[in-house]
Parts: structure tokens; sequence; C-alpha cells
């Protein structure tokens, strides 16, 4: 079975967000930039079954610049087989993206894809129910379980009051929440080994996708900062703050 | 011009996100219909049917809507939207899960966590955990949103819409439900809740968790926590506030042993009272906070029951 795996190069987790003065969006000139988290644990997920065997190929894709092979690497060296960079200059919207993403499961023909839930950039949360929407597929979203077993998948969903089952026909989209797994370290000879790994570049002209959105961003903002407030002695002065100032108690 | 709300029920009651995707939807400005789509739910399509503001409620009853699988509601909404030039849901698991779906099979964008309307193709999001939040405009022929119920007032109740059955049902043959755990608990739930407090790393275990019992009942409060205490497996992810987790704005929130990180205070910074507990004086929690109290927290909590 092939798994496929899209993933996608945000700023750093750890990075503190600056917006841009002129409000044309967020700052990333010189910003330490790294694989998403949540593809990340994609990367592992997929890795991980093929190392029970049930897997047989890990297939990583993204969509960006010359930059995105960097985040490539980062999946060959956690353990993916080979990548493709779909290369373009456009910033691109969910459904654009999915679009693409839907060529390429068309080429590839995986049974599975694993992706993340949201990207710490855009925080859309729709890449991947968009993608099994365009190919036709279930989908298992917000994963925290996933185990593959006669031709299906069964998904342990993190919902808002607790946990949901589901079983999807494979071919099929899952998209990971955070406690699905933790992602390992790559080891020193994993990386080197990662830059022999196959690497192919596709125009995303290629794909035959209309690439423009119809949404267009007018500015980005700093969000109103909030004022630290007093620093209290005691238990007694808290409650009575909360009593007598806020009066939310 | 009309827009189409989809419900977020359990069937048998609306949930409290609805009230305020319909808030959001009357400041577009137009028809309001409000879809209940489940198994058995009549009586949460009469409680829709209360919404000021619903013109009309669609009500559809089948098997195929009962755990409202993303593949089959997408059918039913797609089906729907060619009367509609806006759809809006929650942005909860539910609406992040079947809405994409709707929008893709449209082929148009979504607009997802919309926290203030400008105007009826104008509308206002945070991104990079809200740490910056972008104005966005959309030509698409259908407007898909997903409304951040914190950002939104519930509507009022007492409105009579007429109900219409709509028969459509469609299975898309894809997925099945399996199972469900919810979580049962007597407080209120988190995104619903006017006092949250939340424990941190600082709780060190699960069983200490237990003390914020006491003062959340004591203040009806609903109990969080940070994404720290949910990865050391204290207590379980749907209690998680933040970026990833459930985003809060409820009039007061107690942050206990929690040194917050930005993608915590991405989930509660709106709130409007926020006060910290933190043995860290240097804990960036202070920085938000309204009052902070730095001390033992095991020495505070139960002395903070004890007084309030």
């Amino acid at each position: 079975m092939k798994i496929l795996v899209p993933v996608k190069r945000v700023i750093d987790y750890n990075v503190k967000v600056r917006v841009k003065a002129d409000q044309s969006g967020v700052d990333l000139a010189n910003v330490k930039m790294a694989l998403n988290p949540f593809c990340e644990i994609a990367v592992e997920e997929a890795v991980r079954l093929k190392e029970a065997g049930i897997a047989t190929e890990v297939v990583v894709v993204s969509i960006g610049p010359a930059a995105v092979q960097e985040q490539l690497r980062t999946a060959l060296a956690l353990g993916a087989d080979r990548a493709i960079q779909i290369d373009t200059e456009h910033n691109l919207d969910s459904l654009q993206v999915a679009k693409l993403l839907s060529k390429v499961v068309a080429e590839e023909q995986p049974q599975l894809v694993i992706l993340g839930k949201q990207a710490i950039d855009s925080d859309n949360n729709q890449t991947g129910q968009m993608l099994a929407a365009l190919t036709g597929m279930g989908q298992g979203t917000f994963a925290s379980k996933v185990v593959v077993a006669d031709g299906k998948v069964k998904v342990t969903r993190e919902i808002d009051g607790g946990l949901q089952q589901v079983e999807l026909t494979l071919p099929a989209v899952v998209s990971t929440d955070l406690r699905l797994n933790e992602p390992r370290y790559a080891s020193l000879p994993n990386i080197m080994k990662a830059k022999k790994k196959p690497l192919d570049v596709k125009a995303a002209d290629s794909y035959g996708v209309n690439l423009s959105s119809n949404v267009t961003t007018l500015k980005v903002t700093a969000p109103a900062s909030r004022q630290a407030g007093v620093i209290v002695s005691s238990v007694d002065e808290l409650v009575a703050k909360l009593k007598q100032e806020a009066k939310v108690i | 011009m009309s827009i189409l709300v989809i419900a977020e029920h359990n069937n048998q009651s609306l949930k409290a996100d609805t009230h305020k995707a319909v808030k959001a939807a009357s400041q577009i400005g137009g028809d309001i219909h409000l879809l209940v789509a489940g198994l058995n739910c009549a009586a949460a399509a009469a409680e829709a049917a209360t919404l000021q503001g619903v013109t009309k409620v669609l009500h559809a009853d089948s098997a195929v809507y009962q755990h409202q699988l993303a593949e089959n509601v997408s059918l039913l909404v797609t089906e729907l939207a060619k009367n509609y030039q806006h759809l809006v849901a929650s942005a909860t698991t539910n609406g992040k899960n079947f809405l994409p779906r709707v929008a893709a099979l449209l082929d148009v964008a979504q607009i997802s966590d919309v926290i203030a309307i400008e105007s009826a193709d104008t509308f206002v999001r945070p991104v990079y955990a809200g740490n910056a939040i972008a104005t966005v405009k959309s030509s698409d022929s259908i407007k898909v949103l997903t409304i951040r119920s914190a950002a939104f007032d519930a509507v009022d109740t007492g409105n009579n819409a007429t109900i219409e059955s709509i028969s459509l049902a469609k299975d898309a043959g894809v997925s099945s439900f399996v199972s469900e755990e919810l979580t049962k608990s007597e407080r209120p739930e988190l995104t619903a809740a006017k006092v949250i407090i939340s424990g941190g790393r600082g709780m060190q275990n699960g069983e200490n968790f237990a003390l914020l019992n006491g003062i959340a009942d004591k203040l009806n409060a609903a109990i969080g926590a940070s994404r720290a205490a949910v990865d050391a497996g204290f207590v379980p992810n749907d209690m998680q506030v933040g970026q990833t987790g459930k985003i809060v704005a409820p009039d007061l929130y107690i942050a206990v042993g929690i040194s917050g990180a930005i993608q915590h205070l991405a989930g509660m910074k709106d709130s409007k009272v926020i006060v910290a507990i933190n043995k860290d004086p240097d804990a960036p929690i202070f920085q938000v906070a309204d009052y902070g109290l730095v001390g033992d927290l095991f020495a505070i909590l139960p002395e903070l029951e004890a007084k309030i």
C-alpha cells in the first residue's frame, strides 16, 4: 500500500510573528522556517505504517518554491521514501492546493493520504477535507488513532465532546491531530541518506489547475494587545479585586 | 440575498454555537435559513425555529445524517447551496469537518474561523495562532464561512419560524460511524462557560486536577487545560484550550500552573478578565493577566476555594 503525505513549509512554531508595517502580511524575511508540526505527525504515522508492514511506500509532496525542498528532505530523513516538489511562486489557498494534490493522487494512486489537520500559519484546517471531496474519498479528520485492516481504515477522531470512531473505505484521507503520535528525531545517518533519496520537481502549471484564488487579503494587522494587569499579594486581595473591581464573581 | 446556516446539535437540542453562528449571519444581512440535519431531530428543529432572525428552518431527518458524517452532510448542503449566497457553520470540530468538503464540491474557497463580518463579502479572521489578524474579501459566488463562536454573542429566542421538511437523503457510501465516547460532565461546556479554570503542567499530574473541582463548582465554571497538560497525559484532549484546541472567551479565565505559551494564549486571550496563578514570576501568562498571583498553586487553590 502506498501512502501519500502532503507537507507544508511554515514559520517555526517558536518564532514570534511580526506583522509588516505596510499591513501586507507577516514578515517572513530571515525567519526560521520548519516542517508544519501536524505534517511532521503525518509523516511519522505513515512511516510507522510502513515499519509495521502495512504500507510499502511513503511519498511526500510539497507545493512551493525550491525552499520547500528543505522540508521534503526533513520528511525523507524521518523515513519517507521519495519526494515530489510542485514548483510554484504563487501563494496558494487551500482549494488550489487541494486541486493540485488531487492530480498527484490521480498519478500516484495512493491507498491512503495522511496530512496535517491544519498549518500553523494560515490556520485554515481545510486542505484534507477539500482533497477528500475532490477525489470522492472518505475523510477521517483530527485523527488520534489510525488502524488499517481489510481494505478499510478505522480512525479515532478528536471531537469537541470526546472521541469518535469512523470507518472509511480505502482509498481515504486522514488528517492528523496532536495526539496521534510523537514524531521521532531524524538521526544523522538518516539525514545523510535522505540527501540521496529521489526528489522530483514538477511545475505547478503542468497540472492544468487554475491557481488563482477568488479570495484576496486586504490587510493583515497585529491583534489588539492586552495590557499586563497587577500582581496581587494574596488570595484575599485577588478575591476582593474579582468581586469589587472586575465584578466577575 | 439569503444565507444558509447549518445548525450544530445532538439530535435533541441545539448547541450554543448555533445561536452565535446565526448572530454572525444576521450581520451579513439577508434571509436566514437554518438547516437541521440529523435523525429524529424534530425537537432540535423546533428549537431552531425559536432563534431570532431565522426565517425558515430546513429539517432533514434521515439515518444518513445521524452522526453528522461529513461525506453525507456535505452532499446535502451542496445540493441546497445553489439557493444561497452564503453558507455559515460554527468553527467546531463538526463544522471544520464537513464545511471545507462542501466548499470544494462547490469549487469555492472557505473562510475559516471568522471573528468579524465587515460586509457581505469581507471578513476578518485570525492567522498565525491569532498573532496576526487578516481582513479578506471573497469574490466567490457562494461565500462559505465558519464562525468562531467566542467572537459573537448568541441571538435571542422567542421566534416562531416556519419549519420545512426536506426529504433529500444521500449516503456517499464511503464512511460509516463506529462508536463515540463523549465526556460526561455536569459542568458547562468549555465554549459556552462564563467562567473557566484551566490547569497546566504545573498541576504535576491528573489527580491534582481535582483541586480545581471545588472552585469550578462554586463558580459554575468549566475546567480546561493547556496543551502541556494534555500532552503529559494529565487530562483528555477535549479539555485543551489553545490554537489547536478550543478557543474560548469567557467573562473570567483562571490559568493555574500555565506558563502561557503563544499557542495557549491564542485560545484564551480574548477572555474578559484573566487571572494567572503561577510560581514563576517571569511566566509569560502574567503579561496578559489582569490579576496575577505568584505562589505555590497547591497552597493557593484550597485557600481560593475557601474564600471565593
